[in-house]
């Protein structure tokens, strides 16, 4: 067995590294180049150095819309997660059509961001309107609760289904255990089945915030970063540097955003991996 | 059975990806049909080395253009393939295929700002036979006299107007002949609202579908009265003399409208589209390009209709004709094969001078082409621009082709949204300070560096 494995490895792994290769890596290197570059086709590129940095940096946009999204992250990751696995918990108990109910919170998940964003934009808009409020392209606090209540109702199926798979296979030895020892409900969930769900913990909250801060069909689809850019995040506005403006430079910037874009993103979640990593216990 | 349908479905899939990746390559191989006589083909034969790539930006013109192509195919021999961008997606489909070996040859850019991206790879077009055949130079986009760019449609847009609609409210078209006159109208109307059942003006809709009617085109008048009394075409700062007209006209259309004036930022292009449909408006601020959806299923007929100038009480409004102009320009691309461009510049040649290019593009796609073999168009909107040029009325050009960015758009656009949902002239402030300073700043992030 395991020399029929290396011996066939190669032609197993070899189409998808290739296309990996050619579809990730090979576009990676690239972009990174370009990123350091003055360009409107990506094959005839002028160098420019590090001026394209020194730009998006200090695009005041650009914080802004960094700011806007970590505020968005923070929340929509609270939000999503602990509702999630409030409803894992529910539909873990002995009850009838708990199938249903899964099924049923898991389906949003199963539409595309923009049509979301659509769906939820002419919602919204008929409460504000009834509410005598302004809609949601003029009303930033609007468009920031409205990507929240959008992302929740996409996302909480998701998770859920997640944290159910966890819950479902805390042994039921120790639940058992416990109940002999006299604990509680919230003693059990606090003592023993949170730290036997840690690793659907880290796989939630990895998944949360990476698409909290990726976010941008819902954002385009919804607010398109109405009003004024005040409710616009990261990848939108790394969008907008690439195509609202015309002129060789602004795709070079746009770039550069994008690459410092992809560093903060890949700090944000190796820090969160290792610290919930830590607190995971092997059964 | 799990087998058959795994196998069936591989198969579909198989076929699936043959036919996406072949579909160009078909076309472009397809060989003239052997109906041609000999002597056709030998004529045509210089021309055959090339062949054609056309990046098409209008999507409610690509049959008419793939019919032509197929036309020029097989009574030349050249292969014409014509893609066409999804609505709004033209400039990011356009860098992505001229990023590849088998680029576009024949592509568009909208005007001096447009170009600004695609200068280095536009073939100077002087000297070509499809600059000769232009009526007027003016349709040439120019820059230190290399000619970048040919304008091969010309549009027009105004207020269209219900004719039947405005004669139920006791009024005719004659009747509106300054921004004056019109105001009166509109407010009558308004008055009467309840009891004549439909409103003046269609929703003017600040969604993204809509709100390029306002922030771009209704724009470009203060911007045309405004270079017209300086005597420029183009500036790095503008002054917004002209702004007070502009308010006005907003008011006149976000107070007299279908809707309350805060629901507008929800409005689309379709919205103000079917509400002029179902005749619940008698104005409809838009463009000849709507003369097909408005005329189509026999919605409308050409008695109903007409198409009058935006009044807003600036300029000679005795004199003043529709908004006519171009946004769309033809460009070859310098970075083809020599025989490539030879063969782009022989099919423009053939679609704007034979009977056949210029019947299509009169018929199917509805233009009126500035070149001097042009065939008429069917389009009401489009002879009403004739007649008024003819009536001595002075077309107002289209400026917004200079405007700074299309983030000096979106700025505008959101201050005119916040204006109308609080009509305030702190708001109305920061209308002119996106307009005004806006420009300033944007120009400076588009040409400063």
């Amino acid at each position: 067995m395991e020399k029929a494995l290396k011996k066939w490895f190669p032609v197993f792994v070899l189409p998808t590294l290739a296309a990996f290769c050619v579809g990730f890596i090979w576009p990676f290197i690239q972009g990174i180049y370009l990123s350091f570059c003055q360009f409107i086709t990506v094959d005839n590129a002028k160098w420019a150095g590090i001026s394209n940095y020194v730009k998006a940096l200090s695009d005041e946009t650009f914080g802004d819309s960094f700011i806007f999204t970590v505020v968005f992250a923070f929340v929509s990751t609270i939000l999503i997660n602990g509702i999630a696995f409030a409803i894992a918990l529910a539909l873990t108990k002995e009850m009838k059509g708990t199938n249903i109910f899964r099924t049923v919170f898991f389906m949003p998940n199963l539409i595309g961001g923009i049509v979301l964003g659509y769906i939820w934009q002419i919602l919204l808009n008929c409460i504000l309107s009834n509410l005598a409020q302004p809609l949601l392209a003029l009303n930033s606090t609007a468009g920031f609760w409205g990507i929240i209540i959008l992302m929740c109702w996409q996302q909480i199926g998701y998770m859920m289904i997640i944290y159910v798979a966890g819950l479902q296979n805390v042994p039921p030895d120790l639940l058992e255990a416990a109940a002999i020892d006299g604990a509680n409900a919230i003693q059990t969930l606090v003592k023993v089945k949170l730290p036997m769900l840690m690793s659907s913990f880290t796989i939630c909250l990895f998944l949360t915030i990476t698409n909290s801060f990726k976010l941008f069909d819902q954002n385009l689809a919804l607010t398109a970063g109405e009003p004024a850019h005040a409710t616009e995040m990261l990848a939108l506005n790394i969008y907008n540097t690439f195509y609202a403006r015309s002129g060789p430079q602004w795709k070079g910037i746009g770039q550069a955003k994008a690459v410092i874009f992809f560093i903060l993103v890949v700090v944000i979640s190796l820090s969160q991996l290792y610290a919930t990593r830590s607190k995971e216990v092997q059964q | 059975m799990k087998k058959v349908i795994a196998l069936l479905l591989s198969l579909t899939m198989v076929v699936g990806m043959l036919t996406g990746c072949g579909g160009s390559s078909e076309e472009a191989a397809a060989p003239a049909p052997a109906t041609e006589d000999a002597a056709d083909a030998e004529e045509a034969a210089p021309a055959a080395d090339g062949s054609v790539y056309y990046l098409n930006f209008k999507p409610e013109q690509d049959e008419a253009w793939q019919n032509l192509a197929a036309a020029y195919t097989a009574e030349t021999g050249v292969p014409v393939t014509v893609v066409t961008a999804a609505s709004g997606e033209y400039e990011t489909t356009l860098m992505a295929e001229m990023g590849k070996s088998e680029a576009p040859t024949l592509f568009q850019v909208n005007g001096p700002v447009g170009l600004a991206n695609w200068k280095d790879y536009c073939y100077d077009l002087a000297g070509s036979d499809v600059y000769g055949e232009l009526t007027s130079d003016s349709f040439a986009l120019t820059e230190d006299g290399v000619v970048y760019g040919i304008g091969y449609v010309i549009e027009s847009y105004g207020l269209i107007v219900n004719k039947t609609l405005l004669a139920e409210a006791g009024y005719a078209v004659e009747d509106i002949n300054s921004f004056e006159t019109l105001k009166a109208v509109a407010e009558d109307i308004t008055a009467r609202k309840d009891e004549l059942g439909f409103a003046a003006f269609s929703s003017a809709g600040m969604d993204g579908s809509s709100d390029w009617r306002f922030k771009t085109h209704l724009a470009n008048l203060p911007i045309y009265f405004e270079y017209q009394a300086d005597g420029i075409s183009a500036t790095d700062a503008i002054k917004g003399t002209y702004l007070d007209n502009y308010r006005a006209m907003w008011d006149l259309y976000i107070n007299n409208s279908t809707c309350a004036p805060a629901d507008l930022s929800a409005k689309t292009g379709d919205d103000s589209r079917n509400e002029f449909l179902a005749g619940e408006a008698v104005f409809f601020q838009n463009g000849s390009w709507e003369y097909g959806s408005l005329t189509a299923d026999g919605a409308y007929t050409d008695d109903d209709l007409a198409m009058i100038p935006i009044y807003v009480g600036a300029g000679d409004e005795a004199n003043q004709g529709l908004c006519t102009g171009t946004e769309n320009y033809w460009c070859v691309n310098a970075f083809a094969a020599e025989e490539d461009i030879q063969a782009t510049l022989d099919f423009m040649y053939w679609c704007v001078s034979s009977e056949e290019g210029t019947t299509a593009m009169a018929n199917d796609m509805g233009f009126v082409i500035p070149f001097k073999g042009a065939a008429e168009s069917p389009n009401l909107f489009v002879k009403q621009d004739t007649e008024y040029t003819a009536a001595g009325k002075v077309p107002v050009s289209w400026n917004f082709t200079t405007m700074p960015s299309e983030e000096w758009k979106n700025g505008v656009g959101t201050a005119l949204t916040q204006y109308a949902a609080d009509q305030t002239d702190a708001n109305w402030d920061n209308v002119v300070s996106a307009f005004v300073d806006g420009w300033a700043t944007e120009y400076a992030l588009a040409n400063g560096q």
